[in-house]
């Protein structure tokens, strides 16, 4: 196939808006429109990769579609940090829909058709945040995403469901219409411009205070990057089915939250002003201390979903310090913590929503002997579970040991302090649980024991997950490349 | 300007044909005439031959033409919905009396702002507020009378107000022709007389845009008129006051009069935002659906009014893009309102249980209305927020962009418990045989719909003309 990197790039927008008619037509038979979303996930990963390469080889790719108001539009580009988010958000949604194939039908789940629709919409939100070349655009795909996810997290329909829509939908609207759409506002008035621009769009007068007062403003308008106070969304939308919170909270939705700041940052503001913003300190203690109080509270969960929840919070921490220090090297690492996250903490979802299905059990103290009967997924929670933690052999090591390069160049020491002590309650409180579910005494001794396994897709999409877990510790340079793409070359893809 | 003719014609179904076709020609007319003023500039037209100052004169500029244009837009497409909706609510006979009734209080909304004539406006504001009176007293709910009588007393005090306002003005002047006030009134502006009469209009315009805290007759009157008429009221008679404003106070005063001399932008301001929050607080507790847009109503206006206080080109094409914006969110909302009216017989929001699932096409407008109203990107209530809050950023106002945009998660609070009572509570007894709404309603709310969405994405049209009106009406040439 010929087709021009442009088309290709409005594609990967609207491929998914396509998918769902078909998914709707489809609606009456399960296996012909699960082909559908699988096929659809293929061509969207096809075309993510040949954009990939398109960008490899230094090609530029514009689209501007139309502008809403005089001045901003809906206008694309690729660049090293959105490919990466989309490299990771089309791989993982392709192994989420094979595995939500085996967890809704192995659960039985209600609304399979809504539930695929929704998810191909929310697809298409998360490619237009990744590839939007101005703040406007984004934003506009920001709260497509955030609407979309509204049935997928409320899709049990119960009255928990529902109040855990509710704080869903009411933090991140409202953190975005009072403070993202504020800062959006005074940066379009301040600086004249949305346009992501290497070195940021502020001219070196601008007011520190102002410029300091925008910062905070994105940093907390931008929800779904869950900084304390307003990370109470992400728990409360694990009411819903385990894939949703394995692709949308662990890579869409979050990561769409802290791939923002980090463009925030260094597109809007660069790292040069944001070094000397007074605000810039306050939000890295804010969340450093989002970090460990994340961890702190993750401890004390006994419902695994909750556990992980928080653990997310904390990582998305990283990121956001990562951003926010303002070296090269913090900036490299967040960035590549964006992807060795989504890929360990999407295997402990998935591993999760599998003892659910096979087991029938949500909650850490049940857990003890589970690896006698699901040796399979247990292994790959050990792993993912390692990434997250950042010790070899998993990929998670790489940009932790960026981060933590990071806050050296800052001469940060106290931070350098937090994300040791996260590190160490990360062991605490993913460790035990593998660990707990091989207990020799908790092995089962009786004739009839069998080992049941999760759903056949759910399993395959696990270990793949798993193992992609461990590529990217022998194998991180494609990554470190974009992350390293996002400074360098910043210049040959904005022009200055 | 055809209401009489209706009396002819018996059969009620003939009649609404007539009425469908009457309006849609208005808003050709009207299309046509803002294309005319657009490409030729203000149009003078003297009716009965008498020149002005001494006849009565229409003046048609880019204002008032935008105006024209939505309010006949909307109630050509209410008016489709009609027929259906009325089976249900108004016994036959009564059909034709409400198509004429609706005819000429649409001619009565026209006339006032078309045309140029001060005591003009008198004389059609009360066209249409008198058939306005009678339109909503139809209603099937003894209350609608109660209702009426109240909107009666207050419009009619309205009314006085302002025409003790025209009075005096020609008192001072001795012409009752805006154009030539405009020009006169500088020259005696410091007198207490001319602050006297601006005082009278400003209260009597203000009753009837039912800006807080004068909005007292608005919700009862929306929630227990037939829900067309319900519809045609809320996305047009406010605009229709909000004009009103904009031409006395930017026109005929003068913007030096109204906002250096008078503090009436620090009024407004303040009453603006008052009447949001109070009224989107109020649309929280109520239970009737009808109320809460009705209060929602309430604070839109104030949003209105806060663009208007801001007092330069940027606020005021604010102003004039929520005026238009309002009008299709409203529209839409109440038309799909009268679906459900049509199929449940009410509008309280416990029998929106699982509506979701029956009535899934009105439901989704509601929705998508809804988050217009909120100001999601990609509908036109983002367009308006957008342009208010760098407005107000521009005169240097943060706490008040702040507040604005508090205001719009209100909306979210009054909107998600409609929303879901419909998806997420099952359907009862009562609302399991609710059938979907038939299409004669549902494809003027999706025509509403869809223009909500346009609108929001292509915003050529409606900010360019609201723009340039603006910035004519402040002297400056785009």
């Amino acid at each position: 196939m010929n087709i021009p990197l442009e088309v290709m790039l409005q594609l990967t927008i609207g491929l998914p808006l396509f998918a769902v008619a078909a998914i709707v037509a489809s609606g009456q038979k399960p296996n012909l429109r699960e082909a559908v979303t699988i096929g659809t996930s293929l061509v969207l990963l096809y075309f993510v990769v040949s954009l990939y390469h398109g960008l490899t080889q230094g090609e530029t790719i514009n689209v501007h579609w139309f502008d809403i108001i005089p001045g901003l539009g809906l206008n694309f580009k690729i660049e090293p940090l959105g490919m990466l988010f989309a490299l990771v958000a089309s791989f993982l949604w392709l192994i989420t829909t094979i595995y939500a194939i085996g967890y809704m039908r192995g659960n039985n789940e209600k609304n399979q058709t809504r539930f695929f629709s929704f998810f191909a919409i929310a697809i298409s939100g998360v490619m237009g945040v990744a590839f939007a070349a101005d703040l406007f655009t984004l934003f506009i795909f920001y709260e497509v995403l955030t609407l979309s996810t509204y049935p997928l997290v409320t899709h049990a329909g119960t009255e928990r469901a529902k109040s855990g829509g509710r704080v869903y939908l009411g933090i991140l609207l409202s953190t975005s219409i009072v403070f993202f759409l504020l800062a959006i506002i005074l940066t379009w008035f301040t600086a004249g411009t949305l346009d992501f621009k290497a070195g940021g769009v502020f001219d070196s007068e601008v007011d520190t205070t102002l410029a300091s007062v925008i910062l905070i403003l994105f940093v907390f308008g931008i929800g779904k990057a869950a900084i304390m106070p307003f990370h109470r969304w992400l728990p409360a939308a694990m009411v819903a089915p385990t894939p949703v919170s394995a692709l949308l909270h662990a890579v869409a939705v979050v990561k769409a939250g802290v791939f923002t700041v980090l463009k925030v940052c260094v597109l809007i503001f660069g790292l040069d002003l944001l070094a000397i913003l007074p605000g810039t300190q306050f939000l890295l203690y804010l969340a450093g201390f989002s970090v460990l109080m994340a961890s702190l509270i993750a401890l004390r969960q006994d419902n695994l979903k909750a556990r992980l929840a928080y653990s997310t919070v904390s990582q998305l921490g990283y990121i956001t310090i990562g951003a926010l220090l303002a070296t090269s090297a913090g900036v490299i690492g967040g960035s590549m913590h964006i992807a060795m996250h989504a890929f360990g903490k999407i295997t402990l979802f998935f591993c999760a929503g599998a003892i659910l299905v096979a087991a029938g059990k949500s909650k850490i103290s049940e857990m003890h002997g589970i690896g006698w009967q699901m040796p399979i997924t247990m292994t790959a929670f050990f792993i993912a579970s390692l990434s997250i933690i950042g010790v070899p052999p998993a990929g998670g090591t790489w940009s932790k040991w960026f981060l933590v390069m990071g806050t050296m160049e800052a001469g940060q020491w106290i931070l350098m302090a937090v994300l040791m002590i996260s590190s160490l309650l990360n062991i605490a409180y993913l460790l035990p649980i593998p660990c707990r579910a091989f207990l020799p005494k908790h092995k089962p001794v009786n004739e009839n024991f069998t080992m049941k396994e999760a759903p056949l897709p759910s399993l395959i999409a696990l270990s793949i997950t798993a193992i992609a877990c461990v590529t990217l510790f022998i194998y991180p340079q494609p990554l470190y490349e974009l992350a390293e793409a996002i400074l360098k070359t910043t210049e040959t893809f904005y022009g200055k | 300007m055809a209401a009489p003719l209706c009396l002819f014609l018996k059969r009620p179904k003939l009649v609404w044909l007539f009425t469908c076709i009457v309006t849609a020609l208005t808003f050709l007319i009207s299309v046509l005439l803002l294309q005319q003023v657009i490409t030729h500039g203000t149009l003078v037209y003297e009716l009965g031959g008498w020149a002005a100052p001494w006849g009565i004169e229409y003046r048609i500029d880019q204002l008032n033409a935008f105006i024209l244009c939505i309010i006949s837009g909307i109630s050509a497409v209410v008016a489709m919905a009609a027929h259906t909706s009325l089976q249900k609510e108004l016994s036959k006979d009564r059909h034709i009396y409400f198509y004429m009734l609706y005819l000429l209080s649409l001619t009565g909304m026209l006339g006032i702002v078309a045309t140029g004539d001060a005591f003009n406006v008198f004389v059609f504001l009360e066209i249409s507020s008198l058939s306005a009176y009678a339109l909503i007293a139809m209603g099937n709910d003894r209350r609608a009378l109660w209702a009426s009588y109240k909107y009666l007393i207050m419009g009619t005090v309205g009314a006085t107000f302002i025409l003790i306002g025209i009075g005096l003005m020609y008192q001072m002047t001795g012409t009752l022709n805006m154009h030539d006030l405009a020009q006169r009134l500088p020259e005696v502006s410091q007198t207490r007389t001319v602050f006297v009469s601006f005082a009278f209009i400003v209260v009597g315009v203000c009753l009837k845009l039912a800006l807080f805290p004068l909005h007292l007759w608005l919700p009862n009157a929306y929630a227990y008129a037939p829900s067309i008429v319900t519809a045609m009221f809320a996305a047009t008679a406010t605009k229709v006051a909000v004009y009103l404003l904009i031409r006395f106070t930017f026109t005929i005063y003068g913007l030096s009069f109204s906002f250096t001399t008078l503090p009436l932008n620090i009024l407004f301001l303040v009453l603006g935002l008052t009447g949001v929050f109070v009224a989107s607080v109020a649309a929280i507790y109520k239970n009737n659906v009808k109320h809460i847009f009705a209060y929602s109503s309430v604070a839109q206006v104030g949003y209105m009014i806060v663009g208007l206080s801001v007092g330069t080109a940027a606020g005021l094409t604010a102003t004039l893009v929520h005026i238009f914006n309002h009008a299709l969110m409203k529209g839409a909302l109440f038309l799909a309102l009268a679906g459900v009216m049509y199929r449940l017989g009410n509008v309280q929001l416990s029998g929106f249980q699982g509506l979701g699932r029956q009535m899934p096409l009105t439901m989704a407008a509601i929705v998508v209305g809804g988050l217009s109203l909120i100001g999601v990107p990609l509908t036109v209530g983002f367009i308006s927020k957008w342009y208010l809050v760098l407005a107000v950023i521009e005169n240097g106002w943060w706490p008040v962009a702040v507040l604005i945009l508090l205001g719009s998660l209100l909306a979210i609070v009054y909107l998600w418990r409609i929303i879901e009572m419909a998806y997420f509570k099952p359907a009862n007894e009562h609302s399991e045989t609710v059938k979907e709404a038939p299409f004669s309603i549902l494809i003027p709310v999706w025509i509403l719909v869809i223009a909500n969405i346009y609108f929001g994405i292509d915003t050529r049209i409606s900010v360019g003309i609201a723009q340039s009106a603006a910035q004519s009406l402040f002297g400056i040439t785009p």
